[in-house]
C-alpha cells in the first residue's frame, strides 16, 4: 500500500496502470525523474519539448497542499515563460515592489524594489506554490497533446535503485502491485528529504538553525493591508522574535512568526494559540479566516556533488537554503535551466557526457552562493549569540537614522540569477561591453520593437549581432547555432545598448539554450564562434 | 592598497582621551555594548575601506597583550 503523506490541493497525475507494468522484461527509458513536484515536471517539461521521452515517478497524486514557496522571481518567470507557462503564472500572481522594515513599534525604514524599466516580467510576484506547479503541470498536458513524449506517473513509488555504470534499475511500488524499469539517467527531484538521497547512502552537509517558524496564511474579511512587504524585527506585539507580512493572490496573507526553537509544535499549532499570536498583531476588530498553517525549521545546506554518474539531484534534493531571500524553489528552477539543455545535448549525441559535469560545477557554485546568502540574512534576523544580538540592533537604531546602515539590514537578500563567472563553458570577453552581460550571465531581457529579446533568446545557442551581420545558421560539429539580428533601430528605449553595447557600436553575442552569455565579440569571427561553441559544449 | 595608520594621528590626544572616558562613564553597564556597537558601525563606515577596516580588526585581536602571557 502508498499512504498518503500529505493531502493535496490538486489531484493532477491520478494513478493509471502503464504498459511497463505489463512487460516482461523491465522497460528502458531515456531519462527517469524521481519526484512530481515543480522541479520535477519542469525537468520533464524541459526536456519533453526537446523531444525526449521522460518518465515521471510520484509517491503522491498531484499538488500537496498549503501555500508553501510564495515569491517567484523575475528569472523563473524568464524561464517559464520560455516553457510557455509565464503568463498564467503573471496573471494570477501579486507583484510588489515595495517593502517596510519595523523594530518593535517603530518604522526602521522602506525599500523599493525599484524595478529596472524594460522587461517583460516583473522583479518579483507572489503566488502560492500550488498554483505555480499547476500551471507547470497544465503546460504539460498541453505539450503532451502537441506530442511531447512526457508521462507523470502517480502512486508510483520508487522503493530501490540500483546503479550501473550506464544504467539505473528502479523497482516501484504501485496500488497495483511492483515493476521495474530502467533507466539511462536518473534525476532525483524529490525534495529535501530526498528518499533516493537516503537510498543511495549520499552525504548531506551543512549548518542547522535552532529556530522554529510557525506560518500562518490567512485570509481577511474585513480588513486589508497594502501589497507590501512587510517585516518586524522584535514586534511590540510580541507575537515572535521575528515577523513577516506578505501579501498572495485571492485576499491571502502570509504571516510568518519567528517562535524559538524549544516549542511544544502540537500545541503551538492549536488554532486558538495561533489566533492568540494573529490577534495581538492584527488587533481585536480585524477578522480573518485560517488558510494554512505550519511549523517549519531549516537547514543551509548541499550535496557535495549534484551528479554521481547516471543519477544527478536538482532542487531541494541536491540542496537547502533557508527560506529568507526566496532561494528554495527559484534555485530550483535555474538548476532545471542550467540541466535540461546539457542533458538533452548529450541523449542527442551532440555534446560528451562531461557536459553534465558543468551542471554539477555551475549549479554548485549557485547553490554556495544562495547558503552564503541566506545564512548571513539567517544570522542577522535570529543572532546566534549576546554579541551578535547587540550589533544587530545597533544596526537597526543606526538605519532609522542614517542611510549609510540601511544597506546592512538583512531581512532576505532576495534571489537573482547566478553569473557563472570563471566556469568552464565559458569563452573569451572580446567586447569593451558592460559588466552586466559579461560570458556567464544570464541575458537581461530589453524591448525590442513591439516584443522583448529573451523571447528571441533560448532552446538554442543564438548568435546575436547587434548593428553587424552573420549567416542565418551556424554548424559546428553537429550542434546549429541561430542567428538572432537586431539593430538600434529596434531599441526605442535605449534599453538594448545599456545592457549589451556599453561604449562598443555594435556587438556578437553567443548565447547558450539557458538564455546564458557563452561569450562575445566586437565583430563577427566565424572560427572564434566556432571555438566559442565547442567550449560551451564541453568539446575542448 | 591603504595602510592602517598606526602612528600617531590624532592632534589632541588628552582631550579625545578624556572625552571618551567620559562618554562611556555616563552609561550603564547594560548600555555599553550598545553604544560600542553604534560607534564602531558610524566609524567603519566613514573610513569605508575593507582592506583598512581588517588591519584594524586584525590588529585589535593581536594586540589583546594580557592574553599572551
Amino acid at each position: 500500500m502508498i499512504h498518503d503523506r500529505y493531502s493535496l490541493a490538486f489531484k493532477l497525475y491520478p494513478y493509471e496502470r502503464n504498459a511497463d507494468q505489463d512487460s516482461a522484461t523491465p522497460v528502458r527509458h531515456p531519462v527517469v525523474i524521481v519526484g512530481g513536484g515543480p522541479i520535477g515536471v519542469a525537468t520533464a517539461l524541459d526536456l519533453g519539448l526537446q523531444g525526449i521521452p521522460v518518465v515521471v515517478l510520484d509517491d503522491h497524486e498531484g499538488i500537496g497542499m498549503g501555500s508553501r514557496a510564495i515569491c517567484f522571481a523575475k528569472r523563473t518567470l524568464e524561464i517559464a515563460d520560455r516553457y510557455g507557462c509565464g503568463k498564467p503564472m503573471l496573471d494570477k500572481g501579486i507583484v510588489w515592489n515595495l517593502g517596510k522594515v519595523f523594530h518593535d513599534d517603530r518604522k526602521v525604514f522602506e525599500f523599493n524594489l525599484l524595478p529596472e524599466e524594460g522587461h517583460k516580467y516583473p522583479a518579483f510576484i507572489n503566488l502560492q506554490q500550488p498554483f505555480f506547479e499547476k500551471f507547470i503541470v497544465d503546460r504539460v498536458r498541453k505539450a503532451q497533446a502537441a506530442g511531447a513524449p512526457i508521462q507523470l506517473r502517480g502512486k508510483n513509488r520508487v522503493d530501490q535503485v540500483t546503479v550501473r555504470d550506464d544504467h539505473v534499475v528502479l523497482d516501484i511500488s504501485t496500488p497495483e502491485g511492483t515493476y521495474t524499469i530502467e533507466a539511462d539517467w536518473l534525476i532525483g527531484c524529490d525534495g529535501a528529504s530526498s528518499p533516493l538521497r537516503g537510498m543511495m547512502g549520499l552525504d548531506f552537509e551543512g549548518r542547522v538553525f535552532q529556530d522554529s517558524f510557525l506560518i500562518a496564511d490567512i485570509k481577511m474579511l474585513n480588513d486589508s493591508f497594502p501589497t507590501e512587504r512587510w517585516f518586524w524585527f522584535e514586534p511590540y506585539f510580541k507575537s515572535g522574535a521575528s515577523t513577516l507580512l506578505h501579501r498572495q493572490p485571492d485576499d491571502v496573507w502570509r504571516v510568518d512568526f519567528q517562535i524559538g526553537w524549544d516549542v511544544d509544535r502540537k500545541e503551538e499549532m492549536k488554532e486558538e494559540n495561533i489566533r492568540r499570536r494573529l490577534d495581538a498583531m492584527l488587533g481585536p476588530e480585524v477578522s480573518y479566516e485560517m488558510v494554512w498553517s505550519s511549523i517549519y525549521t531549516f537547514q543551509c545546506k548541499r550535496m557535495e556533488r549534484f551528479r554521481h554518474g547516471r543519477v544527478l539531484f536538482a532542487g531541494d534534493a541536491a540542496h537547502q537554503v533557508s527560506p529568507f531571500g526566496a532561494r528554495g524553489a527559484n534555485s530550483g528552477i535555474q538548476d532545471v535551466d542550467n540541466l535540461g539543455w546539457k542533458l538533452g545535448m548529450v541523449l542527442k549525441g551532440q555534446a560528451p557526457e562531461r557536459l553534465l559535469d558543468t551542471y554539477d560545477e555551475e549549479r554548485t557554485f549557485g547553490a554556495d552562493e544562495n547558503i552564503l546568502n541566506s545564512t548571513r540574512a539567517t544570522d542577522f534576523i535570529t543572532p546566534k549569540s549576546k554579541i551578535s544580538h547587540v550589533f544587530r540592533n545597533a544596526v537597526l537604531d543606526l538605519a532609522e537614522r542614517h542611510a549609510f546602515a540601511r544597506p546592512l539590514v538583512n531581512s532576505g537578500r532576495l534571489s537573482v540569477p547566478c553569473t557563472y563567472d570563471g566556469m568552464s563553458l565559458n569563452g573569451e570577453d572580446a567586447l569593451p561591453g558592460p559588466a552586466r552581460t559579461r560570458p556567464g550571465s544570464p541575458c537581461p531581457d530589453a524591448p525590442l520593437g513591439d516584443g522583448f529579446l529573451l523571447s528571441q533568446l533560448g532552446n538554442d545557442f543564438v548568435i546575436l549581432t547587434i548593428n553587424t551581420d552573420a549567416p542565418d545558421t551556424l554548424q559546428e560539429d553537429g550542434v546549429t547555432a541561430r542567428h538572432v539580428a537586431v539593430r538600434s533601430e529596434d531599441d526605442t528605449s535605449g534599453a538594448l545598448a545599456e545592457r549589451y553595447l556599453g561604449d562598443a557600436s555594435r556587438a556578437v553575442y553567443l548565447i547558450r539554450p539557458d538564455q546564458h552569455v557563452a561569450a562575445r565579440w566586437d565583430r563577427y569571427d566565424e572560427t572564434a564562434i566556432r571555438a566559442a561553441m565547442r567550449t560551451a559544449c564541453a568539446k575542448d | 592598497m591603504a595602510d592602517l595608520i598606526t602612528q600617531p594621528n590624532l592632534p589632541d590626544p588628552d582631550g579625545f582621551y578624556a572625552d571618551l572616558i567620559k562618554t562611556y562613564e555616563a552609561l550603564d553597564e547594560d548600555a555599553v555594548s550598545g553604544f560600542s556597537a553604534r560607534l564602531i558601525l558610524l566609524l567603519t563606515n566613514h573610513i569605508g575601506d575593507h582592506d583598512v577596516i581588517s588591519q584594524a580588526v586584525e590588529e585589535a585581536v593581536r594586540t589583546n597583550l594580557k592574553a599572551e602571557k
